[in-house]
């Protein structure tokens, strides 16, 4: 009985199969041959906001090897480069985003303790999450994948290139810093999600939160100090030194103490800021960014003076009472008191965005043309310690480019290319030319599935084909799993919430 | 216990944010005139006047055009250079119905229960709320403030009948000033098929079959039909006397314009499938029906356009539906459905993106949309679905006067609103944001 109930499921595997395949069909296209980088790229006769030295009209990038080899008004084509004509559109270098929760398999929140640093967001990168090929055609080429808010101190993350169709082991960027995430706040005391029956987690207070970063770092200070004795040990040729016990937790603080690890803190109201300052001083790290920080404009002069950098949002506001003073000047202001600042998403969907998100900073606190690109550009790449790599139209540096057929300040300016590492990874025209075959493609394949349904529902009737197992392997194929990624995530629309907590 | 201290860590808030707003008013004068002359007049009622003039007389535009003649008496606003629009009209949102979403005591947009056809959202905006003035200073000039709409953070708890939507001015000291039409729309939330629910009780996932779910579905769908017979019994009763005649039942009561086909039905549904079970049942019900979100629309273009649907539009910066849709799916339905014949206008579904509904309608522009479509579908088509466009949306003599002064396009995204008239009156631009960025912008250098 067994055995015949297995070999029912068969087609129904297939089916299954078939229908695993629809759903990432628009991965299946662009993922199976992923662009290969011509030697030489020449784009020509674009308007080219560099960031970094000022606006070219007419001006041509040379691409070698997958690097800006020249930037100038008159480049003459090599011989066997392949030239782009980009008349009357404008470059910009790759956007990068900050704050990001794409390519995750799963939930972004391990959200049983206050201290989860023991976890990694790198061990679950999922290459084929739809939302990188999305961001991407946003005009994204990196994005810093963080842990969720739900603990004081969260999960170790990492910075990730836009490379769609390559493996996830090709998704981080070499050599990037790799990060944690803290949170401050409303999430991390679990101010808005309670679980009926649960015994409160400590913290509940902003008080505890401080506490939790506290007790951790002075654990983390003496888990340091018995390696460090050791390493001594062994170095004064002690051989009968026994190593300390590795602790899975401490070891990434470690890191942020020895400054090889950058904190990511989420945070909103002026005073969590300033005590996170306190407690970095007093146990001798560097806060690398603050995330969110929609009060850094109480507490700019606070932040530039720690040299700490903000990543923020444009205008979300009043979501939560820690958000009620949230302004969309917050970027302008932080940025005249001498904090490096960028605009970041939290969102997949408002990463598809940035430029425009980047652009209202002219409206709310004046920014320039060049302060308000730079806020998604250079800036985070210098946050995330990657600008000699990246954020600039500079020779030398990644060929990460946007094509835009407008200023890509305005609200009417839409991404016609997407490079990373000089590979072409999204290309509009392409995707458009490409929905008809793959419309087709689809159908044909919900056709097959049909026809297997119809084949197994045949068998199904003949008598003693098929016992409970053929019943059970007949549960309904149309039915979607939902997504399973964290609601708490995706704020702009009507969602359930997130057992686990947020991320914003 | 909780809910109490909760309460009253939200109180003195509360006050504060309510004084803070009425001091900001200043709006007490009566109607005065007003002429803006030598402006860019977009009237959206025929091609745009270059140098014109429009003056304002007792609430109401009195005259517009090339050559209008300044009254005595009026105040002149000479606004070269600058360009006159009828304010932005945002036809879904929670408007003074919830101030912070996470926040319940701040919150009423959502009555518990499937069926509240008698609570309207008028009862329940607060003319204090800090989301006026900000909505406000982004050129919006009016909106539904629409109850079972979803929104923020919303728990994605939905009743089946909302209750009913009301056109409010965003500006007034109470809402009698504030208010266009108490009563535009029955919010109806189509009921869908879900497998998959959250249980807010026990704080955890429920699965069902599809087979359950679809009689789920089927017991709503016939609970609806009920309702809405027994509501058309009770319009009858209610044509043959007066209440002394038959038991008042306020819930049917308020259902009788509706079913007498006065009072349009708002229907929430995106599913292609939600969609034509809507369209096919309010059609069978002889209800008038208005779409709301929409995701799917343009899989039924056709059928909208024939039975006369307008649609308001869910966010166009929104992902797609589903994983396999083109990236911009969303971007480019405007354009569709505009090509099709469909009518419809944007929405922003919310309170805090209010100010993102120049950027959505920009958005779809970049995706194939005609400007003009766009422009109208946040001004003059709103007010024609919901049935004010005698009143509202567009520059014309004898409107009321809800309009913005910009130095440029009201839908770009650096584009400033320099003044701004809500029936009449020059209204402040002033709000919590701008405040709270004077303030800081002031801050003397912090001693490190």
């Amino acid at each position: 009985m067994r055995i015949a109930s297995f070999e029912i499921l068969k087609p129904w595997r297939t089916a299954v199969v078939c229908l695993l395949c629809l759903f990432a069909l628009p991965c299946l296209t662009p993922a199976a041959a992923p662009p290969d980088a011509p030697p030489v790229i020449l784009i020509q006769n674009a308007t080219i906001l560099t960031v970094s030295h000022g606006t070219i009209e007419h001006g041509s990038i040379l691409i070698k090897d997958g690097k800006i080899a020249e930037v100038g008004t008159s480049i003459k084509a090599p011989k066997d480069a392949q030239v782009f004509d980009a008349a009357g559109q404008f470059v910009i270098p790759g956007i990068i985003d900050c704050h990001s929760h794409i390519a995750v398999d799963g939930s972004v929140n391990e959200g049983s303790v206050s201290v989860s640093s023991i976890v990694n967001i790198a061990d679950v990168l999922n290459p084929d999450d739809i939302d990188i090929y999305r961001d991407l055609a946003g005009g994204v080429t990196v994005a810093n994948v963080l842990h969720g808010s739900a603990n004081s101190i969260g999960g170790q993350t990492v910075v990730i290139k836009l490379r769609w169709g390559l493996p996830a082991s090709k998704l981080p960027f070499e050599g990037a810093v790799p990060g944690i995430k803290f949170a401050l706040g409303e999430n991390p005391k679990r101010s808005n999600f309670s679980i009926p029956g649960a015994t409160p987690r400590y913290p509940t207070t902003r008080m505890g939160v401080e506490e939790t970063i506290r007790t951790a770092f002075a654990e983390a200070r003496d888990y340091k100090k018995t390696w460090d004795d050791y390493d001594k040990r062994v170095s004064g040729g002690d051989k009968n030194a026994i190593p300390p016990r590795r602790d899975l937790r401490l070891d990434p603080l470690v890191e942020v103490l020895e400054g090889k690890r950058y904190v990511h803190a989420h945070c909103y109201r002026e005073d969590e800021i300033l005590m996170l300052l306190r407690v970095a001083k007093e146990f001798g790290f560097k806060v690398r960014t603050l995330q969110h920080v929609l009060e850094g404009y109480k507490v700019a002069d606070e932040i530039a003076a720690a040299g700490t950098g903000a990543s923020t949002f444009s205008d979300w506001w009043a979501y939560k009472v820690e958000a009620y003073d949230a302004i969309p000047y917050n970027a302008a202001i932080m940025t005249r008191r001498g904090v490096i600042v960028s605009v970041n998403s939290d969102d997949a969907e408002e990463a598809t965005h940035l430029n425009q998100e980047a652009a209202k900073t002219m409206k709310y606190g004046g920014l320039t043309h060049e302060e308000a690109l730079k806020l998604v550009t250079l800036n985070p790449a210098i946050q995330l310690g990657i600008d000699k790599r990246v954020g600039s139209i500079d020779v030398g540096k990644d060929a990460d480019l946007v094509v835009y057929n407008h200023d890509p300040l305005s609200a009417y300016a839409v991404v016609q290319e997407t490079l990373i590492d000089g590979r072409v990874y999204f290309d509009r025209k392409r995707d458009i030319s490409e929905r008809e075959a793959r419309e087709k493609e689809k159908k044909a394949l919900m056709e097959k599935e049909k026809k297997a349904e119809e084949k197994k529902k045949a068998e199904e009737k003949k008598p003693g084909a098929a016992g409970e197992g053929g019943k059970k392997a007949g549960a309904r194929p149309d039915e979607k799993k939902p997504e399973e990624k964290n609601p708490g995530d995706k704020p702009k629309a009507p969602q359930t919430v997130a057992v686990s907590g947020g991320a914003r | 216990m909780k809910s109490i201290k909760q309460m009253l860590r939200i109180a003195p808030m509360m006050a504060a944010a309510c004084c803070f707003c009425l001091s900001a008013y200043g709006q007490s004068q009566p109607p005065s005139t007003y002429a803006l002359t030598h402006a860019k007049i977009f009237t959206l009622a025929g091609s745009p006047i270059e140098d014109g003039t429009l003056v304002i007389k007792d609430g109401k535009i009195a005259a517009v055009g090339a050559n209008v003649e300044v009254p005595a008496g009026a105040e002149v606003i000479d606004v070269k250079g600058l360009q006159i629009y009828p304010g932005l009209f945002d036809p879904i949102t929670q408007m003074g119905l919830s101030e912070v979403s996470a926040v319940n005591a701040t919150v009423d947009s959502t009555e518990t229960g499937a069926y509240n056809p008698d609570v309207v959202a008028a009862t329940a905006v607060s003319p204090s709320s800090e989301h006026i003035p900000v909505t406000r200073a982004a050129g919006i000039t009016e909106v539904l403030a629409v109850p079972d709409s979803g929104g923020f953070d919303s728990s994605g708890a939905r009743g089946v009948i909302g209750g009913q939507a009301s056109a409010i001015h965003l500006s007034g000291w109470t809402i009698n000033d504030m208010l266009i039409k108490k009563s535009v729309a029955m919010v109806i939330s189509w009921p869908v098929i879900e497998t998959r629910t959250f249980d807010f009780a026990t704080f955890s996932r429920k699965e069902k079959p599809f087979t359950e779910a679809k009689q789920d579905y089927e017991k709503q769908v016939n609970e609806l039909t009920d309702y809405l017979d027994r509501a058309r019994h009770y319009a009858q009763a209610m044509g043959h006397g007066g209440p002394s005649d038959y038991q008042r039942d306020l819930k049917l009561e308020a259902l009788a314009p509706v079913v007498r086909g006065q009072l349009p039905v708002l229907v929430f549904a995106n599913r292609v499938r939600d969609i034509r079970n809507a369209v096919e049942f309010c059609d069978k019900q002889k209800l008038k029906m208005i779409l709301a979100g929409g995701e799917e629309a343009y899989k039924v273009k056709d059928l909208l356009r024939s039975k006369g649907i307008p649609v308001i539009l869910r966010p166009t910066l929104s992902l797609p539906i589903d994983e396999d849709d083109a990236y911009d799916r969303l971007l480019s339905q405007p354009a569709e459905l505009a090509a099709a014949g469909v009518r419809f206008a944007f929405g922003s579904f919310d309170n805090s993106f209010a100010r993102r509904l120049g950027q959505q309608a920009a958005n779809a522009v970049a995706y194939g949309l005609p400007y003009d479509e766009a422009l109208k579908a946040v001004t003059v088509y709103p007010a024609e679905i919901f049935g004010v466009a005698d009143q509202l949306g567009t520059l014309e003599t004898g409107k009321i006067a809800n309009i913005i002064v910009t130095n440029g396009d009201p839908l770009e995204l650096s584009t400033e609103v320099k003044f701004l008239f809500i029936k009449g009156q020059r209204t402040s631009l002033d709000n919590r944001h701008q405040r709270l960025y004077e303030k800081y912008l002031n801050r003397p250098k912090a001693a490190n």
